[in-house]
């Protein structure tokens, strides 16, 4: 334990010459064991001294005062590579860690070259490397430290992740430092933080999962380091700077411009049928008995062939229809901003019955227990008799409801613009009441163990529902109103920050996240081992679920907003260019 | 007898009459009724959590360096039952550095930082919602442990279980190689902790095999323990409380050296939780109680 002190070299008084002055304090209560820790120090001192690489500090001086040992070293103008992989947003260029790379396999190279021993530096990590003004790497911290340290770690194995296998032998050998170099290149590709992982479990992130803009090449290079057996690993570091050149000339690292490897091209998939409305699509469709329902905001239900996009007949109300519309005995049950829920037939699209609110309706119906259940903009949450088309009750929030209710266990659960949410039981009174910090326009999805919402507050919730307690929180990186979804353990949610996001449901921890180039207002759904969900930016992306790893894109020429609907293998999505698209899943 | 086992289940239906009704069988052994009516889940109206603990410091140690807690409270009435506990098992490691004032640190500072975060919602001193969430409590309540540790017992560490049972929601915050189990009626054992441990990251790697960890040498090599390192990152995660079932917590002094069948048999041949408790400390000191043993278990009933 220590500190770095930053010194002026009073040795030049008429200029400014900085050192670093390294305080080292020894704590052995034992005498004897107190000197050998001062011999050491020395010796490693005068060892350095002797070492001269344009990657090495150069040591002035040290010395012994009391109980605290000294050293001073060259002073680095810089930053260290863990503040820099911690201050960039997003990932590092692979160039730019390529650059380093090199550099550290050469003094590395340097230090095992050593004679008569060959020095190894033990603690390769990303803290460790400075990058100077020049933007060269810097070794810092060489193990002289190491020997103040008593055993206070007692069983315990270092908790520093960047170290190998064979470390717990107590085994100090080049190989060490080749496995702890490419800890530290995965770190600064993929960001995370190899000593918050189990150890050894970089296999399990591999890095394109987590950085779809690294190299296959640079991946094979930092894989081969990290080898849980030394064997396997390069023989030396002069060999893995030889394959860390070859990977910059075949991925054009030396003539710096990256190279577009994307997935199947965007214009090589074709709809099977897309069929035009006179307005934007922002709502989700639904399919019952053969027939497609979509409304647009040209005040239309549609009802199409789902099989070719036909047109079977349109329904016109006085209002934008964004809501899903749901199926029950029959009947199409949907909402529009001309403040009524329409009930019509399904087949024939004739009306059924209608029932009226005090505002615009954009919450989609949620039919349950012989009633339909949906929000107003007049700020009540209705509850209407299927077979009476009255009103069973209606429960006053505190502003526009826009989210779908979710019905589970005798419970109508809604979230409101202000930022409240709800619990109510079926006969409209309120048993719980959670607030969240924005306004909650997202849907909720539930299961046995929790319900889970967005937020215009950047957060993700995952609630009790029997009480409303939190269970836990996950921060997006912006505000949501993308309605989330499950499957197995995992929950999928977009942002207007333009991500997908998948987080474990039991620890919500982040799996994977996903970039797309705007703002992710449509709800993300699984089919098979695939994701789907739209962006802003007009494409509808196909996901493996697992992993966030992009299948391919289909572009639309507007932004898509709702949700896609996929059936027996094909999948529908509206745009606001004014089409519904089917394409096969 | 008969009367012992309705007075036990508080269930007057309850008899013992079917070993006797089946005349040609032999009559069920008192251990086999025993786990009959022990198995036999008497409704309850009321839901609460009910726990019983059980600790030694084993045959070959001197000092005790287990810590446990457990807390179960129960406040029902017209405005609602939130059954509500905090069940923790610490385990203090390295004898001549503290370990002992480790664990113990571990779960006091753990649960203080938890009683009173809850204590104004619990009890309506603040009316609205409370804004962080079970996780985020844990991680800050591990976080103030370690400062706690690193303060009080400087060099040690602990490993840390804790259970924090809000309703029907069991959120744990583990680190090292204590752990939480899963334990159902129909004998499935379900571990749902993960031990920091070496040997078992080797054996997840599948460098050496279940059989060969047993007998590996650097059994005891913890790779996170509170107190110990820069950052700590413990496992968090919110899961249901089994029902019926049993949630365990235990230290690797019962848990090593007891199989998964000697757990359940232990459990079943018990008529409640504090013997079960019991007998599961007696097995582990019969198995040769090479370390201190701790045993915490707790069942939501109603």
């Amino acid at each position: 334990m220590g500190s770095v002190y930053r010194a002026r070299d009073m040795h030049f008084p008429n200029v400014t010459k900085l050192v670093a002055v390294k305080e080292m304090i020894n704590t052995a209560p034992d005498p004897l064991v107190r000197e050998t820790i001062v011999q050491n120090f020395e010796r490693e001192a005068n060892m350095l001294a002797t070492l001269h690489h344009p990657s090495i500090p150069r040591i002035y001086d040290y010395f012994t005062m009391e109980s605290r040992s000294y050293l001073v070293l060259e002073f680095i103008h810089g930053k260290d590579m863990e503040a820099i992989i911690n201050e960039t947003n997003g990932f590092l260029p692979e160039n730019q860690v390529l650059t380093w790379a090199v550099e550290l396999c050469d003094v590395l190279e340097y230090l095992h070259k050593h004679k008569p021993d060959p020095i190894i530096f033990r603690d390769m990590k990303p803290s460790n490397v400075m990058i100077n003004q020049t933007g060269d790497i810097i070794l810092v911290d060489f193990g002289i430290a190491k020997t103040f340290q008593s055993g206070i770690k007692g069983t315990m194995i270092g908790t520093e992740g960047y170290s190998p296998p064979e470390q717990y032998r107590g085994e100090a050998t080049p190989s060490a430092d080749i496995y702890a170099l490419g800890a530290t290149l995965h770190h600064a590709l993929t960001r995370r933080d190899p000593r918050l992982e189990p150890p050894f479990s970089f296999s399990e992130r591999p890095m394109r999962r987590i950085n779809a803009n690294v190299s296959n090449e640079m991946e094979a290079v930092v894989n081969m380091a990290l080898e849980y057996n030394p064997e396997s690993r390069f023989r030396s570091a002069a060999d893995m700077k030889q394959a860390l050149t070859t990977v910059a000339r075949k991925t054009g690292a030396l003539i710096h411009s990256a190279p577009l490897t994307g997935p199947m091209n965007a214009s090589s998939i074709k709809p099977l049928w897309s069929f035009k409305c006179e307005d934007e699509i922002r709502g989700t469709p639904v399919i019952f008995q053969g027939l497609l329902y979509i409304g647009s905001y040209d005040n239309n239900l549609y009802g199409l062939n789902a099989a070719d996009g036909k047109f079977q007949w349109k329904y016109p109300t006085d209002g934008g229809v964004v809501t899903r519309p749901a199926i029950f005995d029959g009947n199409v049950y949907f909402g529009s901003e001309d403040k009524r829920l329409h009930v019509i037939s399904a087949r024939t699209g004739k009306v059924i019955w209608t029932y009226y609110t005090n505002g615009p309706i954009r919450s989609s119906p949620r039919i349950a227990e012989g009633h339909v259940f949906f929000g107003s903009d007049d700020n009540y949450i209705h509850a209407v008799n299927l077979n009476t088309g009255r009103m069973a009750w209606r429960f006053e929030t505190a502003d526009y409801v826009r989210s779908t209710p979710f019905v589970a266990r005798d419970l109508v659960y809604t979230g409101c613009e202000s930022g409240d949410y709800y619990a109510v039981d079926f006969r409209g009174d309120l048993k719980w009441r959670f607030h969240a910090k924005r306004s909650i326009t997202a849907s909720t999805v539930g299961t046995e163990q929790a319900l889970y919402f967005a937020s215009m507050d950047s957060t993700l919730y995952a609630l009790d529902p029997r009480n409303g307690w939190v269970l836990w929180r996950f921060r997006l990186g912006k505000a949501s109103i993308s309605t989330p979804c499950i499957l197995d353990d995992l929950i999928f949610v977009g942002a207007s920050d333009g991500f997908i996001y998948a987080v474990e449901t039991r620890s919500a921890k982040e799996v994977w996240r996903f970039r797309t180039e705007h703002q992710v207002n449509s709800s993300p759904v699984v089919y098979k081992d695939s994701l789907y969900c739209g962006s802003v930016d007009g494409n509808l992306y196909c996901l493996e679920y697992r992993t966030g790893r992009l299948r391919w894109k289909f572009g639309t020429g507007g932004a898509i907003t709702g949700t896609p609907l996929v059936y027996d293998d094909i999948v529908y999505v509206g745009s606001t260019d004014h089409q519904i698209y089917a394409l096969l899943a | 007898m008969e009367k012992f086992f309705r007075w036990l289940t508080g269930n007057k239906q309850t008899t013992t009459t079917p070993a006797q009704d089946v005349a040609n069988t032999a009559p069920l052994s008192e251990q086999q009724i025993q786990a009959i009516v022990s198995n036999q889940n008497p409704r309850f109206d009321l839901q609460q959590l009910i726990a019983s603990c059980g600790q030694s410091v084993g045959k070959q140690r001197e000092l005790n360096e287990d810590s446990l807690l457990a807390m179960t409270a129960t406040m029902a009435g017209n405005s609602g039952n939130l059954p509500f506990g905090l069940y923790i098992v610490a385990d203090g490691m390295g004898g001549h550095q503290f370990g002992e004032v480790a664990s113990n640190a571990a779960i006091r500072t753990v649960a203080g930082y938890i009683l009173r975060k809850f204590h104004p919602y619990l009890f309506h001193i603040k009316s609205d919602t409370m804004d962080e969430s079970f996780q985020e409590i844990m991680q800050a309540a591990v976080s103030e442990a370690q400062r706690a540790i690193q303060r009080e017992a400087p060099g040690s560490g602990t490993t840390l279980t804790a259970a924090l049972v809000v309703g029907q929601q069991i959120t744990v915050a583990h680190v090292g190689d204590s752990r939480a189990y899963f334990i159902y009626p129909d004998g499935r054992v379900e571990p749902i902790t993960r031990d920091h441990s070496l040997v078992k990251r080797l054996e997840e790697l599948g460098h050496i095999t279940p059989d060969e960890a047993v007998n590996y040498p650097h059994r005891n090599v913890l790779y996170r323990a509170l107190g110990q390192g820069e950052i700590l990152d413990p496992d968090i995660f919110t899961l249901g409380f089994p029902q019926p079932g049993y949630l365990m917590i235990c230290s690797d002094g019962l848990w090593g050296v007891l199989t998964e069948q000697d757990l359940v048999r232990s459990i079943n041949e018990a008529p409640n939780l504090q013997r079960a408790c019991q007998n599961l400390v007696n097995a582990a000191n019969s198995a040769g109680g090479p370390d201190n043993i701790s045993v915490i278990m707790v069942q939501l009933i109603g």
